[in-house]
């Protein structure tokens, strides 16, 4: 039981004390580019909780089995990079003839999973810690749902800042830019959890 | 060094072969309407439409959410054949306001002859060489306006091309015309 509550903590931890996004700064293409309609930055955010869980489950299963015995340790971020597009062209070849609608709003971000960094970054951060398969994996969903859920509370703040009488010097992305700053301060509160 | 190319080959080798039957299973059905459509746009993805390139602009004109006049750079020919294709009636203006695309013009005290407008057309509508005065060629042009953006003399600017014989076109009558006889039936003569 007391194992079932760690990862609890690990999922909370992952997901809110040390957001992606807000706190540790990663993955902010699609933060600011996906974030205009909470539909899409609702696609978005589930497009990427599903290569990020994928990319590091198979990450570690490189890192393990292949980086390790074989001694080329070296060669770790060009194979995360190669899984990862790997990752990220599968998702677009489902997503396209599932549901061509989703596939023609997320447009040119869903390629850009490739270049972004909270995957990458996680996959590292994961062989760096040493983390075992199930911490890795449940350390990637948290973190993958930290960022959905940020995309998508600041992709329904945009839709109000769009509506709102915002002056204007301000209005457009000035205005996001600065919600994003008090987003990240507010994400800082949660450093209070107790909660590693 | 051998041991690191392998693995890196066999990794990638694997992955192609898992996306290749992937594709296979999920085969992506595109609309041909949608793609006969977006082969009679003009294809610069100026973005004059208001969508975000000539492909969605095309899924917007089918589903009836633009007007077939939505595309200025390709003007009234190309609304009468997206007409023609959707099978759906032109809505017809008055000689008035006959929507005519614009056109680069270069403002010739203004060039300087930079060439940075010729680096940014996406037709290779502008002709001209460094310190040499630049011209358009009105054929190409699809009045995007990418290279107004760029002119540092503000010596380009778009205006509508002028009405000629080629671009002009009738009128529909805005009532029934009167002094037309219905037409007699060969039967009812013979």
């Amino acid at each position: 039981m007391l194992a079932v509550n760690e990862y609890l903590m690990l999922l909370l931890g992952t997901a809110l004390v040390n957001n992606v996004v807000l706190v540790q700064f990663l993955g902010l293409c699609p933060f600011m580019g996906v974030s205009s309609k909470i539909d899409s930055a609702l696609g978005m955010g589930l497009a990427t909780t599903f290569v990020l869980t994928l990319a590091t489950a198979s990450s570690w299963l490189i890192e393990y089995y292949i980086l390790q015995p074989l001694d080329v340790e070296f060669l770790r971020i060009i194979s995360f990079i190669l899984i990862i597009a790997g990752v990220v062209q599968f998702t677009e070849i489902c997503i396209r003839s599932l549901s061509p609608t989703l596939y023609q709003n997320l447009g040119i971000f869903l390629p850009l999973i490739t270049t972004n960094c909270a995957v990458l970054g996680v996959a590292l951060l994961n062989s760096q810690k040493g983390n075992g398969f199930l911490q890795s994996l449940l350390y990637g969903i948290g973190a993958s749902l930290g960022f959905m859920l940020v995309l998508v509370i600041f992709a329904g703040l945009r839709e109000r800042l769009a509506l709102a009488n915002t002056s204007k010097l301000f209005a457009g992305p000035p205005i996001a830019f600065i919600t994003a700053g008090l987003l990240s301060m507010a994400f800082l509160g949660f450093s209070g959890l107790p909660i590693e | 060094m051998i041991i690191s190319i392998l693995t890196l080959t066999i990794i990638g080798a694997i992955l192609g072969l898992m996306l290749s039957a992937v594709n296979r299973l999920l085969p992506y059905k595109e609309d041909p309407l949608i793609k006969q459509v977006t082969e009679i746009l003009p294809g610069t993805q100026c973005g004059q439409c208001g969508y975000a390139g000539c492909s969605q602009a095309a899924a917007a004109v089918i589903e009836g959410e633009a007007p077939l006049t939505l595309c200025p750079p390709g003007g009234p020919s190309m609304a009468r054949q997206l007409a023609e294709i959707l099978d759906r009636p032109l809505e017809q203006q008055s000689s008035d306001d006959i929507v005519l695309p614009s056109l680069a013009n270069v403002i010739s005290e203004q060039c300087i002859g930079c060439t940075k407008c010729i680096q940014q057309c996406p037709t290779d509508a502008i002709v001209g060489a460094p310190k040499q005065l630049h011209m358009i060629l009105d054929e190409a042009c699809t009045g995007c306006g990418a290279c107004v953006e760029v002119c540092p003399t503000e010596g380009i600017l778009l205006a509508e091309m002028p009405l000629t014989l080629g671009n002009w076109r009738w009128s529909k009558p805005a009532k029934p015309n009167p002094f037309r006889t219905p037409a007699i039936s060969r039967e009812g003569i013979a």
